[in-house]
C-alpha cells in the first residue's frame, strides 16, 4: 500500500474514499467539480509552507510568541482601551467547555439554553451596570458600539444628520464612527477639549438641530470623569441623543449614565474577564431604553416559557435582524462576539456587587498614587479634573523614545496621546489593580532616569 | 445527567449577600477618596446588583448551563453555510500562550514582533489561498469584512469620481442576509436579482439590472444552494464592463481551496470567514474574523492600521491617505487569526485542497444517501453543501422543515440551516463538513431517513418534537410581543 500523507484532521481512508465515490456513482472526486469551468481553476499548487506536524507547530509559535513581551513577564502601565486587569482563574476553564467554545448561534433554542440564558443574565447585569432598560448581547468592541450607536441615531432623529463626538473620545472610536459615517453619509464634527474633558462652550455652539446624537466617553480618553449631568442639560432643548461610551468597571464607583440621562450607553467589556490578546477579540456592549428597543443592532435573547409552561430563552425581536428584514435591517450583524460576553458574565458574577466596587476602588488608588509619586518626582500632570485609573504627564523626550528605554529595564510604559491633548509628549499611564507598590516605584524611579529629570 | 436538566436557576436566583468568587490582594498603597473630588451626583448611590455567588457555585451554575448546549464536539453539526468543522484543540493551546494572549495592542510594535510576523505571515497565506494581491486582517467577523470590502468600493467609485452616479449593489436572491444588509449600511440600494429553476444566477436578469449606477455585485461561489456557479466569468465580465465591481462572500470558501479561488474567477474583493474555513471556534455567535483581500488597484482604499515588512522589522503603518479609515479597534480578532494560522500551517496546500475535496464528497455522500426520501431541488453534483425540500412531507403530512429540524435534535444531530436560501420552499440545507467520517454521515442520513418515514407513519410525533431536550418548542411569539430582556425579580417562577 503506498503511503499517503495523512492529515489528522481527515478522517477518510483512501479505502474510504473509493467507497464513497462508489455509492455516489462517481470515478474520482474530480467529477464532482465538472462544474467548475478549466479557465478558473488554480493552475498551481498553493504556495504555502510545507505543512507542520503538531511538535513543529507547537515549537514554531511559542518562538513567535516569545518574541512578544508580555504581560506575565514585566508589569504594564499602558491602558488607553485595553487594560491588564486581573481575570479569574474560573473565566477560562468555563468559557473552555466546549459546549459553549464550539457551538453555533443559537438558532435551535432548545440544544442552546446554557448558551442562551448566559447571555441574558449577561444583558440584565449591563442594564444593572449602566442603568438601562435594554441590552443587546454583544458587538465586535466598544469602538464599533459607538459607530453603531451613532447610526441608531441617525436613524431615530428625525431630520437630523450629523453627529457631535467629544474629543475625548479614544480617537479608535472616532475613527471607526467615521469609517460608518462615510458609509451611511452623515457629518461627524468634533467637540474640542477644555483642557482635559469636553468643551461645553463649545457643545453649545456646535449643537443646532440637524444634531442625532453627541457622544461622550465616561470616563474619557485622557481618564478624567466627564460630567455627563452638565452635557445633558446642556443638550436639553434639542432633540439629540447622549451617547456614552463607559468603562464598565468605572461605573463600580461612578453614577450610572442611565441615571444621568443617556439615551444610549456603550463601551467594552475587555475589563471584565477579557484578556488583552493584542486588542481582540474583545467584546462590546450596548444599552439604551426600551422606546429604542426596536432599532437595536445585533442580537438580544428574550425570556419565555415552553409549552409545559417551563421558563426558557429565545433570541428575540430578530425582525430588526438581516436575516430576516435583508436590506431594511437595523445593522449587518451576525457572528458577534458571544463567547467574551459570557467570559464577561463569569467575571461579573465572580466579582458580585462587591468586588466590582474593591477592584474599581483599587484602580483609583493605585492610579492616584502613581501619579503622587511621579508629581513628587517634578513630573506635571495634566489632568485638572478628577480621574479614574489613568492620567497624562508630560514628558521631556517622545514618548517612543522614553517606552523603549523603559522596555530595556523591564516595564511596558504608557501611550503617546498628543494628538489628544495637543501637548507634545503627552504620556497617557494606566494602573490598574494588578499593579504592587513596589512595581510603581520602580517604574518612577525608571522613568526618572530615562527621561532625563528628576 | 437528569438531575442537571432540572438546573433552572438564574444566576441572580441563587445569589445570597456576601458571597464572593474572587481575591485581589490587600490594597498595598494609600487610599485616594474619589468622593471629595466629584460632585455627589457623580458618584454611584446604588450599588450594581451584581450576583453574588461562591466560586463553587459559580461553577456549578456554568457547568449546568454548558449541559443545556450544543457544540461540535456533542454531535454531527451539518449546518449549511456555516461550516461547523471539527475545532483542532492544539490551536486553543497556541492562542492561549501569554505571548499572544497578555500582549497589549499599543505597546511598542519592537516588543510585539512575533505577533507582527504572524499577521503578515497569515496575510501572505490568505492572499495565495483567495488569489487576491493585498489582505487586511482587520474585520471582526464575516458581515464586517462585508462592510469593509463595500466600503472600499465607494471609496473607489468616488476616487474616479463617479460616486454621486454609481449607487446600487446587485444581490442575487440566495444571498445570505449579510449581504443586502452590508449593503444599506454602506450606504447603497440593494437590487436583488432572481435565480433560475437551476439555482444559479439569471444571467438575462443580470443584463436587465446592471447599468452605470451599478457599484457592484455581492455573490458567493459556490453559491448557497451548494451549486457552482459555472457562468462566473460571464457574471463579472457583466458587472466589470458596466464600471461595477465585483465582491465575493468567502463563506462559502470550504469547497474550493486548492481548487479555484476568487481571483482567478475575477472578483475584484472577497471576505473569509477564519471561525468557518479555518478551524476558528464559533463560541456560540463569535468572535470570529474576517479578513478582506483585494486586488491591488484597490489596495490603497484598504482599511488601516496595516501590517507591513520594513527592512527586518514588521512595522504598523497607517499613511494611507485613501483608506478607508479605521473600521474597528486595533488589528482585528487577533487571537482568532491565531488560530487560522495554526490551522494553515497544520494543512499546508496539500491539506487544504484535500480539506475542500473531502468537504465536497462528504456532502454529495449524505446526498446520495438520503436522496430518495426528500425532494433535491437541484440535479447537478453539489459542492460542501446541498439543499433538501420538505415540500412533499408539508403537503401530504403538514410536517414542515422546522419540524424535521426539531426531530433531528432528538436524534442528537444539529438541526441543518431552515428556510435558506429563500428560493427553495420548506429547504434545509446540509453541510456535513470533511471532519465526519462514514460512520457520523451514515448517522446523519439514517437519522433523515427515519424521520422520513416517522413521518408516513405517525405525523404528529415529528410534529412534537423534540422531546429529549431540557426544554420542549419555546413560544417565541409571546418573547417578542412582552419581550423580557432582563431579570426581574417579580418574574421568578
Amino acid at each position: 500500500m503506498n503511503y499517503l500523507k495523512k492529515f489528522r484532521y481527515l478522517p477518510h481512508t483512501e479505502e474510504d474514499r473509493k467507497k464513497m465515490l462508489d455509492t455516489i456513482g462517481v470515478t474520482s472526486v474530480d467529477e464532482l467539480y465538472e462544474d467548475v469551468p478549466q479557465a478558473v481553476r488554480t493552475k498551481e499548487v498553493m504556495n504555502l509552507p510545507k505543512e507542520l506536524s503538531e511538535l513543529e507547530l507547537l515549537k514554531h509559535t511559542r518562538q513567535l510568541a516569545g518574541k512578544n513581551t508580555n504581560a506575565t513577564q514585566v508589569p504594564y502601565f499602558i491602558g488607553a482601551g485595553t487594560y491588564d486587569h486581573y481575570i479569574p482563574s474560573i473565566v477560562q476553564p468555563i468559557i473552555s467547555r466546549q459546549e459553549f467554545l464550539t457551538a453555533y448561534v443559537p438558532y435551535q433554542p432548545e440544544i442552546s439554553q446554557g448558551e442562551l440564558q448566559a447571555l441574558f443574565e449577561w444583558q440584565s447585569m449591563i442594564c444593572e451596570l449602566t442603568q438601562m432598560e435594554v441590552s443587546n448581547c454583544g458587538m465586535y468592541d466598544g469602538y464599533n458600539a459607538i459607530a453603531e450607536a451613532a447610526n441608531l441615531a441617525i436613524g431615530s432623529v428625525r431630520k437630523s444628520s450629523k453627529i457631535l463626538i467629544s474629543k475625548g473620545v479614544n480617537p479608535q472610536g472616532i475613527d471607526t464612527l467615521k469609517t460608518y459615517g462615510f458609509g451611511k453619509e452623515y457629518d461627524i464634527e468634533e467637540i474640542s477639549l477644555n483642557n482635559d474633558t469636553t468643551d461645553i462652550n463649545q457643545l453649545k455652539e456646535q449643537l443646532d438641530d440637524s444634531v442625532a446624537a453627541v457622544i461622550i466617553q465616561y470616563p474619557n480618553f485622557l481618564g478624567s470623569i466627564e460630567d455627563l449631568k452638565e452635557i445633558k442639560e446642556t443638550m436639553s432643548h434639542t432633540k439629540a441623543l447622549l451617547i456614552v461610551s463607559a468603562n464598565p468597571l468605572a461605573l463600580g464607583v461612578l453614577e450610572a449614565p442611565g441615571n444621568l440621562g443617556a439615551d444610549i450607553v456603550v463601551g467594552d467589556v475587555q475589563p471584565f474577564g477579557v484578556p488583552m490578546s493584542y486588542g481582540g477579540p474583545h467584546c462590546g456592549y450596548f444599552a439604551t431604553t426600551k422606546k429604542l428597543m426596536r432599532k437595536i443592532p445585533s442580537r438580544i435573547v428574550g425570556q419565555t416559557n415552553d409549552e409545559n409552561g417551563q421558563r426558557g430563552f429565545v433570541m428575540t425581536l430578530a425582525t430588526r435582524e438581516q436575516h430576516i428584514r435583508r436590506e431594511k435591517a437595523t445593522s449587518n450583524y451576525s457572528s458577534n462576539q458571544a463567547l467574551y460576553a459570557l467570559a464577561s458574565a463569569i467575571a461579573m458574577s465572580a466579582l458580585g456587587r462587591e468586588g466590582i466596587v474593591e477592584m474599581a476602588r483599587q484602580n483609583i488608588n493605585k492610579s492616584h498614587y502613581l501619579k503622587a509619586q511621579l508629581e513628587a518626582k517634578g513630573f506635571k500632570v495634566l489632568n485638572k479634573s478628577p480621574f479614574f485609573n489613568e492620567f497624562v504627564v508630560q514628558l521631556e523626550q517622545s514618548v517612543k523614545e522614553v517606552n523603549i528605554a523603559l522596555h530595556q529595564k523591564g516595564f511596558i510604559g504608557g501611550y503617546d496621546a498628543s494628538d489628544s491633548t495637543g501637548v507634545v509628549n503627552s504620556y497617557l499611564l494606566c494602573a490598574t489593580e494588578k499593579r504592587t507598590k513596589e512595581e510603581i516605584d520602580a517604574f518612577v524611579s525608571s522613568l526618572v532616569e530615562v527621561n532625563g529629570h528628576a | 445527567m437528569a438531575m442537571l436538566k432540572e438546573y433552572n436557576d438564574l444566576i441572580f436566583e441563587i445569589s445570597q449577600p456576601g458571597h464572593v468568587s474572587y481575591d485581589l490582594p490587600e490594597n498595598d498603597v494609600p487610599t485616594h477618596d474619589l468622593t471629595k473630588d466629584l460632585p455627589e451626583y457623580l458618584i454611584r448611590q446604588d450599588d450594581a446588583k451584581l450576583p453574588e455567588v461562591s466560586e463553587l457555585q459559580l461553577v456549578r451554575h456554568y457547568t449546568a448551563l454548558s449541559t443545556k448546549n450544543f457544540g461540535i464536539e456533542s454531535g454531527p453539526y451539518p449546518l449549511g453555510s456555516c461550516t461547523m468543522k471539527y475545532n483542532p484543540k492544539v490551536n486553543e493551546t497556541i492562542a492561549a500562550l501569554d505571548g499572544f494572549s497578555q500582549i497589549h495592542p499599543q505597546q511598542e510594535m519592537e516588543t510585539a514582533q512575533g505577533a507582527l510576523e504572524l499577521l503578515y505571515n497569515l496575510q501572505d497565506h490568505l492572499a495565495e489561498i483567495t488569489g487576491m494581491d493585498s489582505i487586511s486582517l482587520q474585520p471582526a467577523a464575516g458581515a464586517h469584512g462585508e462592510l469593509a470590502a463595500i466600503l472600499m468600493f465607494k471609496a473607489f467609485h468616488e476616487a474616479n469620481g463617479e460616486g454621486a452616479q454609481r449607487k446600487n449593489i446587485i444581490v442575487p436572491d440566495s444571498a445570505h442576509g449579510t449581504n443586502p444588509a452590508t449593503a444599506t449600511v454602506a450606504g447603497y440600494e440593494s437590487i436583488e436579482i432572481p435565480s433560475t429553476s437551476e439555482g444559479i444566477i439569471d444571467i438575462v436578469a443580470l443584463k436587465q439590472v446592471v447599468n452605470e449606477e451599478t457599484a457592484g455585485i455581492m455573490l458567493t461561489n459556490p453559491n448557497t444552494a451548494g451549486l457552482y456557479e459555472r457562468d462566473i466569468q460571464q457574471i463579472v465580465d457583466i458587472v466589470h464592463e458596466a464600471g461595477g465591481l465585483a465582491y465575493y462572500d468567502g463563506a462559502n470558501s470550504n469547497a474550493i481551496m486548492g481548487i479555484s479561488n476568487p481571483g482567478t474567477m475575477g472578483f475584484d474583493a472577497v471576505h473569509l470567514n477564519l471561525h468557518k474555513t479555518f478551524t476558528g471556534p464559533h463560541g456560540g455567535g463569535g468572535p470570529g474574523s474576517g479578513p478582506i483581500g483585494v486586488k491591488a488597484f484597490l489596495e490603497p482604499f484598504l482599511p488601516v492600521p496595516r501590517i507591513e515588512k520594513a527592512d527586518n522589522l514588521f512595522v504598523i503603518n497607517s499613511e494611507y491617505p485613501q483608506s478607508i479609515g479605521r473600521i474597528k479597534g486595533n488589528f482585528g480578532n487577533f487571537g482568532v487569526n491565531v488560530r487560522a494560522y495554526s490551522y494553515i500551517r497544520t494543512m499546508g496546500a496539500k491539506g487544504l485542497t484535500q480539506v475542500s475535496k473531502d468537504a465536497v464528497l462528504n456532502s454529495n455522500y449524505l446526498k446520495e444517501r438520503i436522496k430518495n426520501y426528500y425532494d433535491v431541488p437541484f440535479a447537478q453534483h453539489c459542492m460542501h453543501e446541498f439543499v433538501v425540500s420538505c415540500k412533499q412531507q408539508k403537503t401530504q403530512y403538514n410536517v414542515n422543515a422546522k419540524d424535521v429540524g426539531k426531530r433531528l435534535l432528538d436524534y442528537g444531530i444539529h438541526s441543518p440551516t431552515t428556510y435558506f436560501p429563500l428560493i427553495v420552499e420548506e429547504c434545509l440545507m446540509i453541510e456535513p463538513t470533511e471532519t465526519e467520517s462514514i460512520r457520523e454521515l451514515d448517522q446523519i442520513a439514517d437519522a433523515f431517513i427515519n424521520i422520513a418515514k416517522e413521518i408516513m407513519e405517525d405525523p404528529e410525533k415529528v410534529k412534537q418534537a423534540p422531546y429529549l431536550t431540557s426544554v420542549r418548542r419555546l413560544d417565541e411569539t409571546t418573547a417578542a410581543r412582552k419581550p423580557i430582556l432582563t431579570y426581574q425579580a417579580s418574574l421568578q417562577n
